[in-house]
């Protein structure tokens, strides 16, 4: 399985780098995003990300709002929300709102990771099952 | 202090005032009641006794006229019933007296006066015939009318005595026969007339002369001339006459002898109407008890009141500090939060970046570094500070989250645990050992887990103080209650200074501290008595100087579904709420 395609999303700028810097070296393609509206932009630009790590707490567009967004925009995308202790209802909305999972700040490296392969492996099993469905309608179709 | 003496004054004044107020409202209506009943008790009461005088006044002129009518008749009749010169007789005369002395003892003598005042008979005690009558006084009158009685005289015996004369025509010639009736016996009529110790009758002629002996001496000029006030000629005439020495007298007065007589009743107003004065007393008197008494009560009552509301205005001040404090509670634990969440980030960069290097070390170019095991060491060590701070900021959150007073099933182990956290990093401070004995499977209680935990920060907070200087053991047990059924109940005890045995009964008081000014706000201890009142548990407290203390805290629980089956089955057997 390829690694997934991962947005970092988050305003404290030393923690992306460093999380960042660690996941690449498990062979995940890191893109970083400071703000919940720099998410979104990179999100249009870019159709290939598989799983948004999103901080809840950000000024401007906040998590849950950015959440909102990505899963009305692009529902495929799995997201999984970063937060500390404080905002755990908040993650818990999350949940509610779609978000594949949440996890607490600081988090083992390990849970991150494993979480990041079942975001992206059910994405990539939505989308197969999508393409599977469309490739079913068109030979329906030609039938 | 200030402020103290302030509100001290407040309720002082308030107590005047209530005190000026109900003294007002109940003695004002109550004197002018009496003012009034008494007014008109009084001038009902005079009116009464001078009616009561006026009626004895009457029936003893009646008296008098009568008498003095019956000897007139008799004299008359005496008259009419002899040959007038058998009159001139003198022992005819002297038959005729015997015969009107049986009739009335009043008479003393009879005498038969010629037109120029000689008496030419006269039957009597006295040596008076033949004596000459012309210059008498009464002369003229008795021979102007048919009847005539004198006033009261000496004359030539120098006795008081008055006569009644009766003029008869005969040899041509005017003639009186006149008899003299005894003064003592008019006398005794009008000195019967004898009420109280003042009271007494007199008879007075136009001239103001005494026609009877008063009983007393009487100053002529301090009795009023009744002549000139009876204008309206009634029967009888009141007057109310004040002496220049202040005594005040009542006169009573009817007219005899076709108005050349009057019979005077006269009484000090004092004795007239001591009755009246005695009422007037006994009424002042129980208006002096019943203003005693309405001061008394209303002394108390106001006091009373001022208590209650000194009471409930310690109270709402106690509330509204209640309210201040929670607040205060409420915002540091926002504060705690911020401050957890701000410590969290950095926290979470470090362990990132920590685990970066570690992600590093795993290079086959750092491996063969002779320090590997030591930064391993580092890492892991960076690690492990990194989950405690994270343990500590989560806990600081949990804290901050549970601030709202809504009530929850609650698992008191837990909150326990959770409490005892945060006041580890204290007691660590000041070398004080927390150790807990909690049963397991304790029910669920329903309570607010904010106010819970404010209840046992208290407790905890209290031992760590009381430990502070030398250290020890805080001791927190969690069990049933086997006093108390259906209670939880949580230990919570130390080795400490104890609490001296005075100030135990006040330590739940509001505002009551023993801790220096600034230090405590003396409402710790009062807002956990009143969260576990109002919860239906209780709290009570045990100490010794030098000792240690142990507050008892009694939770009210209910039985889940959940308890009812996992309930364990020793539980019953546990031993008695009392620790050592």
């Amino acid at each position: 399985m390829n690694s997934a395609i991962v947005l970092i999303v988050d305003d404290e700028i030393p923690f992306i780098q460093a999380l960042s810097k660690r996941l690449k070296k498990r062979e995940f393609s890191i893109t970083e995003a400071f703000s919940g509206s720099d998410a979104l932009r990179i999100l249009n630009e870019r159709q290939d990300i598989e799983v948004v790590l999103l901080d809840v707490k950000m000024p401007g567009i906040d998590g849950i709002e950015t959440l909102q967004t990505i899963k009305q925009k692009y529902p495929l995308v799995e997201v999984i929300m970063l937060t500390g202790h404080g905002t755990i209802e908040t993650a818990i909305e999350g949940m509610k709102l779609g978000a594949f999972d949440y996890l607490l700040k600081p988090c083992e490296i390990e849970i991150l990771v494993s979480k990041v392969n079942e975001a992206s492996a059910r994405k990539r099993m939505h989308e197969k099952k999508i393409i599977e469905a469309r490739i079913n309608r068109i030979t329906k179709k030609r039938v | 202090m200030k402020e103290s003496k302030t509100s001290y004054t407040r309720y002082q004044a308030l107590n005047r005032n209530i005190l000026f107020i109900i003294i007002f409202m109940s003695i004002a209506p109550m004197i002018f009641v009496s003012i009034t009943i008494f007014y008109h008790f009084h001038s009902s009461y005079k009116e009464k006794v001078n009616a009561h005088l006026g009626e004895l006044v009457l029936k003893h002129k009646q008296r008098i006229d009568l008498f003095l009518e019956e000897k007139l008749d008799a004299v008359t009749f005496l008259l009419h019933s002899s040959k007038p010169e058998k009159l001139l007789q003198e022992a005819a005369l002297e038959e005729k007296l015997a015969i009107l002395n049986g009739l009335s003892p009043a008479f003393v003598d009879l005498g038969i006066v010629n037109e120029s005042g000689l008496q030419v008979a006269y039957a009597g005690p006295f040596r008076l015939a033949k004596v000459q009558y012309n210059d008498a006084f009464w002369l003229e009158k008795a021979l102007a009318n048919d009847y005539y009685v004198s006033d009261v005289f000496l004359g030539l015996r120098g006795h008081p005595h008055f006569i009644i004369t009766t003029k008869f025509t005969w040899d041509s010639r005017s003639w009186i026969l006149r008899a003299t009736i005894d003064f003592n016996a008019f006398n005794t009529l009008v000195e019967n007339l004898r009420i109280g110790e003042t009271g007494f009758a007199f008879i007075l002629n136009r001239e103001g002369l005494f026609q009877t002996k008063p009983p007393v001496e009487i100053n002529k000029e301090q009795i009023p001339n009744f002549w000139d006030r009876n204008n309206n000629r009634t029967d009888i005439l009141n007057i109310e006459n004040t002496q220049p020495n202040g005594d005040t007298f009542i006169y009573v007065a009817s007219f005899l002898k076709n108005d050349d007589w009057v019979l005077v009743y006269r009484q000090t107003t004092r004795d007239a109407y001591s009755d009246l004065t005695r009422a007037q007393h006994l009424a002042i008197m129980i208006i002096i008890f019943a203003g005693i008494i309405i001061i008394t009560l209303t002394l108390i009552f106001s006091r009373r009141i001022v208590t209650r509301i000194k009471k409930t205005d310690t109270e709402k001040e106690f509330m509204n500090l209640q309210v201040i404090e929670s607040g205060k509670l409420a915002s540091i634990g926002e504060l705690a939060a911020g401050i957890a969440h701000e410590i969290n980030n950095p926290v979470a960069i470090m362990v990132e970046e920590a685990g970066w290097i570690g992600d590093l070390l795993e290079e086959d170019e750092l491996k063969s570094s002779s320090n590997l095991d030591e930064f391993k060491r580092s890492l892991e060590q960076i690690h492990t500070q990194g989950r405690r701070c994270k343990d500590i900021t989560h806990k600081l959150l949990s804290f901050a989250r549970k601030t709202d007073p809504s009530v929850d099933d609650l698992d008191v182990n837990a909150l326990i645990e959770e409490v005892v956290a945060l006041s580890a990093q204290m007691a660590r401070h000041s070398h004080i050992n927390i150790v807990t004995e909690l049963q397991h499977d304790l029910p669920p209680i329903s309570v607010s887990s904010s106010e819970m935990q404010q209840v046992l920060m208290n407790l905890i907070n209290n031992a760590l103080n009381a430990m502070e200087e030398n250290g020890g053991t805080i001791k927190i047990i969690s069990k049933l209650s086997k006093l108390e059924k259906g209670h939880i109940v949580i230990v919570v005890e130390d080795d400490g200074h104890g609490i001296p045995e005075s100030v135990i009964p006040r330590i739940f008081d509001p505002f009551f501290t023993t801790k220096p000014v600034g230090k405590g706000t003396g409402l710790g201890l009062s807002i956990c008595y009143g969260i576990i009142n109002k919860i239906g548990g209780k709290i009570d407290v045990s100490s010794v100087v030098d000792v240690g203390t142990r507050f008892r805290v009694w939770l009210p629980y209910h039985i889940t579904d959940h308890y009812r089956d996992t309930k364990p089955a020793d539980q019953e057997t546990g031993e008695a709420d009392k620790t050592n």
